[in-house]
């Protein structure tokens, strides 16, 4: 016994010479302080991560059937489903996986929001965090075009046509991005591309980056107190504790719930009524048939209500587009736009505790509208809640100041 | 020589080693520049996709009053909508379009009349909706209630995606959020039941 472990110390010290590797495990892992009352809420980082390692685990093994050509992807996606052994399993995982993704991502950055983590100093923290939103919703879009449904060639259809707005070089823009005059086998196989090389590498690269800053900065907490501030006379947190093993085990009860709630999902109700998987994408694609009732995929309705909210000015709905960009954009503002002197919602005053409330419901509603067939009722209501959603970000500069905030206490409480 | 081998009189010649840098960046940025060209244009239509944009002809002989039909051109639904007295007469009622004269639209010289087209009987259009390319919905008169468009409604096209109206000659409702009328696509009559699509009519027209 004693010569394995001796052997085991042995090759220790033999790679530790070559490679920082204990190291790095003290720096990263059981040298690393987290402040100790971290709560749920702090269980969809680390979810995230998971549920991309999924989806790339589940696309390699995709890609092994999957044929990337407009006269075959349907038919090999169906392949996958019926033929292919356990394939049902690895594609359900899969598009499970992508509405899963953003669950996860949107309670993450609503997280965010709770607790005041964009603020000082994590705000190049945040704006990582964006892009990486931002890469998700890419990779999300042209990934829904790969099974080339009816569904994927319309939204792929409406998504690049937004180009096709931009004033002067926007319809040369929008064929370049297809590279045609419509969303062909061309577009397909680009997409492909994009969904399977580029912007997964760019994920890897972004999320690593996004835990570096993490790393440099140290996690927020839902007291919104620096736990730096208040060292022991050994130099740590006296509010933190080691990330291992306090954390990785807390964070394994929480992979365990969320895989039972994802394979409930996967098993018994993989197309979510058709929220996940929507009915009209087991139609193969035909461009020239609109389906009676297009709507994207759940995850970006929101956007989609406030696109169509907008109505078309001077000739063009270039409009329309700015709006939807900017519901995203103006993410990256918010260290910016909050000028409360405290982090945590636990301290803020009535305002921001209002206001987060209405975006909350904004957003909500407005993803439900975005679902739904145009009436004149849905879109008033689209156009009232798309002004409470900018409101949010644009008056926020003014609530904020004005807000009567609690006295933050030294340490934190729980 | 000191020690570390180094030259103790050595002195940084700090302006040429900004030249020098400086030179390097540039060339290499226009050499990355350059090199960003091809896999920029690689993005653009290729041959092959550029090919399959040829004219399409269309016999029209067998279209029934009333009825329409959808052809393929350059990839895009064509369609032929063979309008009787009645719903030519429905293009009369001009208030509710934004464009009833087609003056910001697309369309050939030959088409920007009232119908909109060659012969008014045979209405052309492209069928992408100008506001984000889905593809209306032909929706004539009398099935307007049941597509919940109301009894007002006198024919035409409905855009599913995002409730764009557009009248028997493809011309946009007010209030839609398509900005522009349907395009109609050069084509010309090679015989009283044949035309194609792709390719404009002559002067002589």
């Amino acid at each position: 016994m004693n010569a394995v472990v001796k052997g085991l110390t042995d090759l220790r010290d033999w790679i530790d010479e070559r490679f920082p590797l204990s190291e790095f495990y003290h720096s990263q892992l059981t040298g690393y302080y987290a402040p100790k009352n971290f709560n749920f809420w702090y269980f969809f980082g680390v979810l995230s991560l998971l549920v991309f390692v999924i989806q790339i685990l589940t696309g390699i093994w995709l890609v092994m059937n999957y044929k990337p050509d407009a006269a075959m992807a349907f038919g090999s996606v169906e392949y996958i489903m019926r033929d292919v052994e356990w394939g049902w399993l690895i594609r359900y995982m899969h598009s499970t996986g992508a509405s899963a993704f953003f669950i996860v991502v949107y309670l993450h950055m609503f997280r965010g929001m709770l607790y005041g983590s964009y603020k000082k100093p994590r705000e190049l923290l945040w704006l990582l965090g964006v892009v990486v939103y931002l890469a998700l919703m890419g990779e999300a879009f042209m990934g829904y075009l790969l099974p080339w449904g009816q569904m994927s060639f319309w939204g792929a259809q409406v998504i690049t046509s937004l180009f096709g707005a931009v004033p002067v070089i926007g319809p040369d823009l929008a064929e370049w991005i297809r590279g045609d005059y419509v969303i062909s086998d061309i577009t397909l196989n680009r997409f492909f591309s994009f969904h399977v090389i580029a912007l997964p590498l760019l994920l890897c690269g972004l999320v690593g980056l996004h835990l570096v800053a993490l790393r440099q900065t140290g996690s927020n907490n839902p007291d919104g107190i620096e736990i730096k501030k208040n060292k022991g006379p050994d130099g740590k947190p006296l509010d933190g504790i080691p990330f291992h093993p306090y954390y990785t085990v807390k964070d394994l009860v929480g992979v365990g719930v969320f895989l039972i709630l994802f394979f409930a999902v996967v098993f018994f109700g993989p197309e979510m009524g058709g929220y996940f998987l929507e009915h009209n994408n087991f139609i193969p694609a035909n461009p020239l048939v609109t389906p009676e009732h297009i709507a994207p995929v759940w995850y970006f309705t929101p956007y989609y209500s406030i696109l169509r909210a907008v109505p078309p000015m001077f000739g063009s709905q270039f409009p329309g587009v700015i709006a939807m960009g900017l519901a995203v954009v103006l993410f990256f503002f918010l260290p910016w736009l909050d000028r409360s002197v405290v982090k945590s919602i636990r301290y803020r005053g009535v305002w921001y505790k209002s206001a987060l409330a209405v975006f909350v419901v904004s957003f909500l509603i407005l993803g439900f509208l975005g679902t739904q067939p145009v009436t004149d009722l849905y879109t008033l209501l689209a156009r009232i809640f798309s002004v409470t959603y900018f409101l949010f970000f644009l008056a926020m500069p003014w609530y904020t100041s004005i807000d009567k905030t609690k006295p933050v206490p030294e340490r934190v409480t729980h | 020589m000191s020690e570390h081998g180094v030259d103790a009189d050595f002195e940084v010649d700090e302006s040429r080693r900004r030249f020098l840098t400086g030179s390097m960046v540039v060339v290499g940025g226009v050499g990355v520049a350059m090199g960003a060209v091809p896999f920029m244009s690689s993005f653009q239509p290729s041959a092959r996709a550029r090919a399959v944009g040829a004219p399409v002809e269309v016999d029209i002989s067998k279209v029934e009053p009333g009825q329409r039909i959808i052809e393929t051109w350059r990839g895009k639904p064509v369609w032929v909508v063979r309008r009787t007295p009645e719903m030519l007469a429905a293009l009369n009622e001009t208030a509710d379009l934004t464009d009833p004269d087609s003056e910001a639209s697309k369309q050939p010289e030959y088409a920007a009349n009232q119908v909109r087209s060659i012969k008014p009987e045979y209405l052309v259009l492209v069928g992408v909706c100008t506001h984000l390319g889905c593809s209306p919905t032909f929706v004539p008169k009398t099935a307007g209630a049941e597509a919940g468009l109301g009894n007002e409604w006198r024919g035409g096209f409905f855009c599913p995606c995002h409730g764009s109206r557009f009248d028997l000659a493809g011309r946009v409702a007010k209030g839609s959020p398509a900005p522009l009328n349907l395009e109609v696509p050069p084509y010309k009559y090679l015989s009283d039941t044949m035309i194609l699509i792709g390719e404009d009519q002559g002067a002589a027209a």
